[in-house]
């Protein structure tokens, strides 16, 4: 076999880890999609919010300190306090908790009823604001995420070095993958399989899925819409807090991860937006398929083409296939 | 008292059907109009033209090109600033390539190059729809912007990557390279916007703004009653562009000189003429005005008051200004839905009974 192709496989390998980095990230629209048929726009400044969050809980800043110290000419900065990583995932889940209340709270509550795209645009404006407060909050230089996962210490040491090695003794070729991105597929599919038996297996997750079937319905027999919106958006928080702490541990926890978040997209219009298998094989095809066509054709027309490769493929697709892959076909009626 | 259609008898179908039927609107108009074309070039300023007059006028293009493809015809585009971005560098080609040209004709043509790339990526809207076709348009913006970017053809192979503006007049006054007076940057830009309002808020009264919001409104309905919808969707697509690529080869020439793509037309360029609309009025030309006007007043107002007079940092301030216009956008969503438009409406009809409502 020649190295191209082993290099080639490499690097559909990595497309794939990189894949589901954005699956991540398009299960939650996924999930408030489904559950309330919002678009919501948001996730990835959602994600952004969440990892700037636990950084600033993590090092002890303090919330909006730059605002307070020019408005009140104070100079203070730190609470001069290191928590654990665990403790600081919990704080921040329930700030996500918080935030998810306050958006059903006071925006979509006055939006019920409104047509889709109205919605759409609010979840816009969400996303302008909440990037504002959090850099008000937590200031916007880069941040780097402080836990075990940056370095891939989570992980056994020399893991990669074993897969080297092993790919080595089978196909005469050594297959680098990196730390995180092995530690992200870790990740993903627990939170997923944790998704999947909270859907089936508990009474709010039951609740949920009969709301994302028929809002109606589920009013009747007697599930609080606002509840379960209130429940979905914390954990659509939860997995933005799990993708923005991915996100930052690969690349920093700056403004760009809120755009690389935008990626979910084309990720979703291919997997259908309300589908959670749908996300995650779109997001593989998708960062499978950017890196080949790197690989193979990217290079030959002046590079970086992962910038619109999604965009571009997901645009093809639809037009064969409107609903995506694994969308509920859509029926319009006058 | 003075605004009310009582005693303003219409003898002609041409009197009826036009623009302004209530007199005094009519005269506010032009009254309007007079200030801005003989007024406002005598008075104006470096500081003033840069900062707010040429911004506004030509993000009102812009938001007039989106209200049409979005507010009037119901596709929502984020596509924008690439489209934008069109504009500008055809606008360079052509005037690099044809220097004897009147760069009036160069910019005219710009907008016809983006009106033909607009339909191209508008030909998907035919199949998909709603927030997928957002998001389809989002590739519009990544892959033209990487296009500009990496195709050394379209800034005539220069060092840097930008492309600059070379100096062009018209009746003998330079209005683009480093020479432009204040005055001159403001009349071409007031010109342009002028001649694009008129045209768009016609044709928008219209038989094809008819057809528009008919698929607006309910695209199978619209079908069942004959309305073309590969014709209305297109039609909307490349007038939009076309408007849209006139606003951007002006941002690029008459404005800002030198344009690097990545930074002018990225997709933030996109989001803040999508605010326009939204806040302005979605399907209402003077929104389109109402809603550029404040965002671009809106800066440059806090910038004013938070950097110079209370002097904190600009970052802060620029912070600040992204939660004021993320909550401007919900609030507006959910109080007013149609934007400026619809309060500038419900202010008139209260004048109409003023000073005795029933």
């Amino acid at each position: 076999m020649p190295d191209t192709f082993y290099f080639a496989l490499e690097v559909t390998v990595n497309g794939l880890m990189a894949g589901v980095m954005y699956a991540l990230v398009a299960l939650g629209f996924v999930l408030i999609f489904k559950a309330s048929g919002i678009f919501n726009f948001a996730q990835g400044v959602m994600a952004l919010f969440a990892a700037m969050t636990f950084v600033g809980i993590q090092n002890g800043q303090i919330p909006f300190a730059h605002l307070i110290n020019a408005i009140l000419g104070t100079n203070i900065h730190y609470f001069g306090w290191k928590l654990h990583s665990i403790l600081a995932i919990v704080l921040t889940v329930v700030v996500m908790i918080l935030l998810a209340w306050a958006v059903q709270r006071f925006i979509f509550r006055y939006l019920v009823g409104q047509e889709p795209i109205i919605l759409f645009m609010a979840t816009i404006g969400l996303a302008y604001l909440l990037e504002g407060v959090a850099d008000l909050m937590w200031g916007a230089d880069i941040k780097k995420v402080d836990v075990c996962l940056a370095e891939g210490t989570c992980l056994p040491q020399g893991i990669n070095a074993a897969i080297d090695e092993a790919t080595f003794n089978l196909f005469g070729y050594g297959f680098f993958i990196d730390n995180l991105d092995i530690t992200a597929t870790i990740v993903a599919a627990i939170l997923v399989a944790a998704l999947v038996a909270f859907s089936q297996y508990t009474k709010q997750g039951r609740a949920m899925r009969a709301v994302a079937d028929d809002h109606q319905a589920a009013l009747s027999v007697g599930v609080s819409l606002n509840y379960i919106w209130i429940l979905v958006w914390s954990v659509a928080g939860f997995v933005a807090l799990v993708a923005g702490l991915m996100w930052g541990a690969k690349s920093g926890v700056q403004f760009s991860l809120s755009l690389i978040a935008l990626k979910a997209l084309p990720v979703l219009m291919l997997g259908g937006f309300t589908s959670i298998p749908g996300a995650i094989v779109g997001g593989l095809i998708i960062g499978m398929g950017e890196k080949l066509f790197e690989f193979f054709i990217g290079s030959a027309i002046g590079g970086a083409t992962e910038n619109w490769f999604a965009y571009v493929l997901a645009l093809i697709f639809l037009v064969f296939r409107p609903q995506g892959l694994f969308g509920e076909k859509i029926i319009e009626r006058v | 008292m003075l605004y009310r259609e009582a005693g303003d008898f219409k003898t002609s179908y041409v009197a009826d059907s036009q623009t302004f039927p209530i007199a005094f609107d009519r005269w506010r108009y032009y009254a309007v109009l007079a200030v801005a074309f003989l007024v406002v070039p005598f008075l104006v300023n470096d500081y003033w033209v840069n900062a707010i007059l040429v911004p506004f006028l030509i993000y009102s293009i812009a938001a007039i090109g989106l209200n049409i493809l979005t507010g009037y015809c119901g596709q929502v585009s984020l596509g924008t600033g690439g489209f934008m971005a069109v504009g500008a560098y055809a606008c360079y080609k052509l005037m690099t390539a044809f220097p004897d040209v009147n760069i009036v004709i160069h910019i005219i043509l710009a907008g016809g190059i983006t009106a033909a790339v607009g339909t191209l990526f508008g030909l998907p809207s035919l199949r998909i729809k709603g927030f997928y076709l957002a998001v389809a348009t989002l590739a519009a913006q990544f892959f033209l912007v990487w296009l500009f970017n990496k195709v050394s053809w379209f800034y005539n192979y220069s060092a840097s990557g930008q492309i600059n503006a070379p100096e062009r007049s018209v009746f003998g006054v330079a209005v683009t390279g480093p020479n432009v007076e204040p005055w001159a940057m403001y009349m071409i830009c007031l010109v342009f916007c002028f001649a694009c309002a008129v045209i768009a808020r016609n044709l928008t009264r219209g038989t094809l703004g008819r057809t528009w919001m008919a698929i607006r409104d309910m695209d199978i309905a619209a079908e069942i009653i004959g309305v073309n919808p590969l014709k209305a969707k297109l039609t909307a697509f490349a007038i939009s562009s076309f408007f849209v690529g006139i606003s951007g080869a002006l941002f690029f020439a008459v404005y800002l000189g030198a344009v690097e793509v990545g930074e002018a037309f990225g997709i933030q360029k996109s989001f803040i003429v999508l605010f326009m609309i939204i806040i302005g009025g979605l399907g209402s030309i003077f929104g389109s005005f109402a809603g550029a006007a404040l965002l671009v007043v809106l800066p440059v107002f806090l910038k004013l008051l938070g950097v110079d007079l209370l002097g904190w940092p600009t970052d802060i301030v620029a912070h600040i200004q992204l939660v004021i216009v993320g909550l401007l956008i919900i609030l507006f969503l959910i109080l007013e839905p149609h934007g400026l438009a619809q309060l500038w409406r419900v202010a008139k009809e209260k004048l109409r009974l003023w000073p005795f409502p029933h």
